[in-house]
């Protein structure tokens, strides 16, 4: 089966044939990523890039508008004492918040990310699964972040999951599509490596890693089994794919350890918030802490940053 | 938002361990007898830092009365003390130097960088904590001989000989000493001449340790100290970790005497890598294998073999991965690939780099710059190549890899074992039936699967063919320092 996207044409590979992946060499792989030094320029250089490629999220069944309004504002107003500092990249929420958050954001560059696909856990009809994800981009979302049918990959039924991936994408027209496979389900690395596949085939923008819901999320094992799966890929098809490991990544340490990894796996042209993105909710802070700390010396104490 | 095309360039500031807190002598003398004396001759040799030339300490040059003085303290010691001692209180004197190196682990580590060019990574994370763990595993075993060799009569030889290379300075000593206190024996130890401070630090914990006068002695020096230890006529064994060149000298000069011995000499090892394998995880253990303390390692995995069906793609992830390593200051905490040791091995590793071109390999490096003062070497690989090349088979020991495919696995078997060494192989496979079936039939001392360069107390380490002969670590090398009856 041939595939075209854009201006490239590949084949679809059979799936069940996707690379083997070793967990023991995966996690001294990651060891050494995790030794790697960032000090001065370097480390502000990176806190820098962090804090531009968060998607702040809520994603709670509480959630208002009163709350999405308040984490926008925080969106683009970062830590005004220190002035200078980037945006995050975008916030991301539930559909029903798209219209608010869009309204928020509106003016500041700050996109809006929306899960969809009956989030978290994917068990609707496509039908539904269509609809939730038109009401997102009409509602104005820039991005739309699926959940991929767990259930169906692990019996099996890839071309389901292919099917459904590519009806999204087709769904989704300008938004870019985040897919996420929900590694804490998929359980094994060899499994994260066939749905990174998949997703990529079926048309997905981003490759993402969970949810939040589900731990353990995102890894450094997943996020780098995923990252290889997608320097293949652009090997293959020139298509280049972004990535965003979400959840479980709170602070900057972890941070910029991942970052060091997309830096050496798939190099500088992934180091921007086009191609690279953190889902998380409370990072932002503590890499504003370390970017005070760096600059002044000191630890503040937490009150001193926001926490909309 | 960013552009869609931009290239971030994100390069790590320096991250240089510190080295305020070592402490360095501007002179050593020779450790004979639990006295720092020194050298008969009168003489003292530089040891220098190969990543920048600087001096680092001058060392004393031993010749044979010296070692005639090292070798009679230890006879003394054997004889008066050490043999006559409860192996368990012998435990404690090793678990004592175990400790006391542990305790200084940082010192040793920094030093061991400054001199012999490797990484402080590697240093901190590999050379330093294997060789406490050595006397750890080894102070264990010193009451417990009877039970290694049931139903046998276990006794010490004597006095051990030993004489060890700069690869991996520390470790080799640790491997040489730890298992020669443990069975009773005392020591006289050479360490080479371009890396000698570890070992010499190593005397101070020993002096610091108490252990009795004589036990085990340094003296330094070049190959001429070396010979003085391997003729000496006390000496009743002699462990040698080095070149197959100088260990086949071993062997002439100690036949006909009564001298055991133990060899651990080069190798050529072949890293294989079967077309079912998780590829991206045998490229970094090909890395692994292969540029690893800069490729100075005697078991490195410098005869790549990729079944042909994955070889493009393993090369092109290979030349990816390469273009990743760090290569500079080894000092730097992010440095992946270090200095070369000394000036006469970058000669052989660039005259090798011309022999492979000569002989219409094609050659490629890293792209990465070097610093302009020291001694460095960008990490090779050469394509193109034949089990008849030189570069296939001889022992280059450096940062260069040849790759040569295969069809099929009996091909691989034979071409793998078709070399005078035998010192290690690695096999990259998804199957555990192919494993077994590759372990069997590759003849080696050591067989990694689906790893590369893993080492431990517990794991008996040797060649065979021209790789020596003997083992060293776990129970195995207990009986390089026993006699049984």
């Amino acid at each position: 089966m041939a595939k075209k996207k854009g201006s490239a044409t590949f084949s679809i590979p059979d799936f069940t044939q996707s690379p083997r992946i070793d967990k023991v060499g995966v996690e001294e792989r990651v060891s050494r990523f995790q030794k790697r030094s960032i000090k001065k320029e370097a480390k502000m250089q990176g806190l820098r890039m962090a804090l531009n490629m968060i998607d702040l999220t809520t994603l709670e069944g509480k959630d208002t508008p009163g709350k999405v309004k308040q984490m926008c504002f925080k969106a683009a107003h970062l830590h005004d004492v220190h002035p200078g500092l980037p945006t995050v990249a975008a916030v991301c929420v539930y559909p029903s918040m798209v219209a608010t958050a869009k309204k928020e954001v509106e003016g500041t560059g700050i996109k809006v990310a929306s899960v969809s696909t009956a989030f978290p856990s994917g068990q609707a009809p496509l039908e539904v699964k269509l609809m939730d994800t038109k009401f997102a981009v009409d509602a104005g979302a820039d991005e739309i972040d699926m959940v991929i049918s767990r259930g169906k990959f692990l019996s099996g039924e890839y071309n389901f999951v292919f099917d459904e991936i590519a009806a999204i994408k087709e769904a989704c027209g300008n938004a870019r599509l985040k897919v996420i496979l929900e590694t804490g389900e998929l359980v094994t690395l060899d499994n994260v490596r066939r749905a990174s596949d998949i997703a990529m085939y079926a048309g997905a923008d981003f490759i993402k890693t969970s949810t939040g819901k589900i731990q353990p999320a995102a890894t450094m094992q997943v996020t780098y089994t995923m990252l290889e799966a997608i320097r293949d890929f652009k090997l293959k098809t020139g298509i280049q794919v972004g990535m965003k490991p979400a959840g479980g990544i709170s602070n900057s340490k972890l941070a910029l350890h991942n970052l060091v990894m997309v830096n050496e796996v798939l190099g500088g042209e992934w180091l921007t918030n086009e191609w690279f993105r953190f889902g998380a909710s409370s990072l932002a802070n503590d890499v504003l802490m370390q970017i005070m700390k760096t600059e002044t010396g000191v630890y503040q104490s937490s009150d001193y940053f926001s926490i909309d | 938002m960013a552009k869609k095309n931009e290239k971030i360039n994100w390069e790590y500031a320096p991250a240089p361990e510190s080295t305020g807190h070592i402490n360095l002598k501007e002179q050593y003398n020779l450790f004979i007898d639990g006295k720092w004396v020194k050298p008969n001759s009168g003489k003292y040799f530089d040891s220098i830092n190969p990543a920048n030339k600087e001096k680092l300490a001058s060392v004393a040059h031993a010749n044979e009365k010296d070692v005639d003085k090292a070798v009679k303290a230890a006879r003394k010691a054997y004889d008066t003390v050490w043999s006559k001692m409860a192996p368990s209180e012998r435990a404690k004197y090793i678990y004592r130097i175990a400790r006391l190196m542990q305790e200084r682990a940082r010192e040793f580590a920094v030093i061991e960088s400054l001199d012999a060019g490797k990484v402080i990574r590697e240093s901190r994370d590999v050379d330093v904590p294997l060789a406490c763990n050595h006397f750890f595993y080894y102070a264990g075993w010193a009451d417990k001989l009877e039970y290694a060799f049931p139903n046998r009569k276990v006794s010490s030889l004597g006095v051990a000989g030993q004489i060890i290379p700069w690869n991996f300075p520390l470790l080799m000593a640790a491997w040489k000493i730890a298992p020669a206190l443990a069975t009773g024996n005392t020591v006289v130890l050479k360490p080479a001449e371009t890396t000698s401070l570890t070992a010499l630090k190593l005397a101070e914990i020993i002096e610091e340790s108490g252990l009795p006068a004589g036990v085990v002695n340094i003296v330094t020096g070049f190959g001429d100290t070396g010979a003085a230890i391997v003729n000496h006529n006390d000496v009743d064994k002699i462990a040698f970790t080095g070149s197959t060149a100088v260990g086949k000298i071993i062997q002439k000069a100690i036949a006909g005497t009564h001298k055991k011995a133990t060899l651990e000499l080069g190798g050529k090892s072949a890293n294989i890598i079967l077309d079912d394998a998780p590829l991206d995880q045998a490229v970094e253990g090909i890395v692994n294998g292969i540029f690893f303390n800069q490729g100075h390692v005697c078991c490195a995995g410098s005869r790549l073999f990729v079944q042909e069906s994955v070889a493009d793609q393993v090369i092109e992830k290979l030349k990816h991965r390469m273009n990743s390593l760090i290569v500079g200051d080894p000092m730097d905490k992010n440095t992946d690939v270090g200095a070369i040791n000394s000036k006469e091995q970058l000669d052989v590793i660039n005259s090798y780099l011309k022999i492979g071109q000569a002989e219409g390999a094609t050659m490629y490096q890293a792209d990465c710059s070097l610093p302009k003062s020291g001694y460095y070497c960008r990490p090779t690989l050469f394509t193109d190549v034949a089990q008849s090349s030189r570069i296939v088979q001889e022992e280059i020991f450096g940062p260069v890899l040849t790759i040569q495919t295969f069809r099929t696995v009996d091909e691989v078997i034979q071409k793998a074992n078709n070399t005078p060494y035998g010192l290690a192989a690695g096999v990259w496979t998804d199957k555990g039936s192919r494993i077994f079936n590759l372990t069997t039939k590759l003849r080696a001392g050591v067989v990694w699967a689906n790893t590369y360069n893993k080492f431990d107390p517990t794991s008996p380490f040797g060649g065979y063919k021209e790789s020596g002969f003997g083992r060293e670590g776990g129970l195995h090398g207990l009986e390089a320092y026993v006699k049984l009856n």
